[in-house]
């Protein structure tokens, strides 16, 4: 008998620092995004306004609140991903080799209902979204900062333009963000075997 | 200019601000764990609910220290042509423009109290002959915009030397002919561009921005900079604000 075919535990498809900085990601974009709302009312940028009661915090004070005590989690969290990811070769692994050619592929297989996924390997157009999300997660922690501290930080500011651009680009790598959880839940929904590997780390036996 | 108000529905804008205000604290802790707090804590009473008030107020007393350690005493902030200079610039206080008050220029007197040795009231007249400078600078609202403004005043620091203010106090005071209130960090009221202001566009402050005198600092966002000030205290008994205390961050810092 071969006890390690037997025992051998399925084989880690996410590492356990992923999993707990996606999870943990999760409830900070969740805090950021809906008391970020109120906040972005309280002064409204474009003539439309969020809707007060999908927004985090009550009132513009309670929505500061909210925010800036997130804002800690997020970017701890993100520092620890971002670092392992690196660090690790997670990245290296997972989100590469990618071809420009092979994310228009997929997507052209997306648009006509085809969905490749194969558990632990993220096809090229999961690697771009996901690299893109990345960006946008620094791009908007870089925009944060800005309008927070426009004075201590200028340099910093005068790169996205001063106060007020900062504010544009804040605005608009939250709506890049949401624009990808939409798209990444609705995908997950999709390809439902994909959710529960997130939190073990196993792919289900037999995959 | 300061007090930057959450914005309320119209028909809100009618009611007396002490109503508005109570009003907005009974909202606040009936929605401040609106729908997207609900999902996050669902199960979770109203005991629970105090909790994360607490922790929300301890994260913004730790990032009144984070603020303070990444304040740097000499950096200035960015100033800018006065053809940037925002017309009109906008009004804001925690009541409406038709009701700003009016200060009688004659028998105004600055009060100082505290840990200040020279208390003795200060006369306009003796105020304006203090040396003054101008600066044309960005005024950030806690609310998001933002308006450029010239401002001409003295340098804060040299009123304060002037006086003979406990320079190594934590805190200075401002009580308001408004009855707003708000306070500062000493390195901050220290600040270069922290300026004790007389004129907003080369004319006397007009009474809505303030007349006689606000204190104005790019450093910090609009609502720390007081209007109509009548007194001046030196302290290190943590004084907090208006909205401070109502839960808008109190260091508050650009
Ligand atoms: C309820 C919301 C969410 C669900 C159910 C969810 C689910 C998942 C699942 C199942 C995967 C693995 C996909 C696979 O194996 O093919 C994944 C990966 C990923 N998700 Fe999410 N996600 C959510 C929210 C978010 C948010 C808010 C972000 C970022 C803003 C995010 C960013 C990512 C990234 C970057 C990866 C790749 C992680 C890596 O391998 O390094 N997700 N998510």
């Amino acid at each position: 008998m071969d006890p390690i075919s037997v025992a051998a535990p399925p084989p880690t498809i996410h590492p356990l620092v992923v999993r707990i900085c996606h999870w943990v990601n999760v409830v900070a974009i969740f805090i950021m995004v809906f008391s970020g709302w109120r906040i972005y009312d309280a002064s409204p940028l474009f003539p439309f306004h969020f809707p007060p009661d999908l927004t985090l915090g009550g009132w513009l004070a309670g929505a500061l609140q909210w925010h800036f005590a997130a804002m800690w989690l997020l970017v701890a969290n993100g520092l620890v991903y971002v670092l392992y990811g690196i660090v690790s070769g997670h990245y290296r692994r997972s989100f590469f080799p990618l071809a420009w050619g092979a994310i228009l592929h997929e997507f052209a297989n997306v648009l006509h209902g085809r969905v490749s996924h194969r558990l632990g390997v993220y096809n090229p157009l999961q690697k771009a979204a996901y690299l893109a999300v990345i960006v946008l997660g620094v791009a908007l922690v870089l925009s944060g900062l800005s309008i927070w501290k426009p004075v201590q930080l200028q340099e910093l500011a005068a790169l996205m333009g001063g106060y007020e651009g900062a504010r544009r680009v804040h605005f608009f790598a939250m709506a890049g963000v949401v624009g990808f959880v939409v798209v990444h839940v609705v995908m997950v929904m999709l390809v439902p075997r994909t959710l529960a590997p997130m939190f073990t780390g196993h792919a289900p036996r037999g995959e | 200019m300061k007090k930057t108000p959450p914005r309320l529905a119209p028909v809100l804008e009618s009611l007396p601000p002490k109503q508005i205000q109570l009003l907005e604290r009974r909202l606040f802790l009936k929605h401040s764990l609106s729908l997207g707090a609900l999902a996050l804590l669902t199960g979770c009473d109203v005991t629970d609910a105090d909790a994360v008030q607490k922790v929300l107020w301890a994260m913004s007393k730790w990032n009144d220290r984070a603020q303070a350690l990444l304040f740097n005493p000499g950096k200035l902030a960015p100033t800018y042509p006065e053809s940037r200079i925002a017309k009109p610039f906008p009004f804001n206080a925690y009541y409406g423009e038709d009701e700003v008050i009016e200060v009688d220029p004659g028998s105004y007197k600055l009060a100082l109290s505290g840990l200040i040795r020279d208390k003795k009231p200060w006369t306009l007249a003796e105020l304006y002959a203090l040396p003054q400078v101008s600066q044309v600078t960005r005024h950030v609202c806690v609310e998001g915009w933002s308006a450029i403004g010239k401002w001409t005043g003295v340098p804060f620091r040299l009123f304060l030397e002037r006086v003979g203010a406990d320079l190594t106090a934590k805190y200075v005071g401002f009580t308001c002919a408004d009855d707003y209130y708000t306070s500062i960090d000493m390195a901050t009221a220290l600040h270069p561009q922290t300026q004790l202001t007389f004129k907003f566009a080369d004319r006397t402050l007009p009474a809505k921005y303030g007349f006689p005198m606000k204190l104005r600092m790019p450093t910090k966002l609009g609502f720390k900079n007081p209007k109509h000030i009548a007194e001046i205290f030196v302290t290190n008994q943590f004084p907090g604000g208006y909205w401070e205390d109502q839960g808008y961050n109190w260091f508050s810092g650009s």
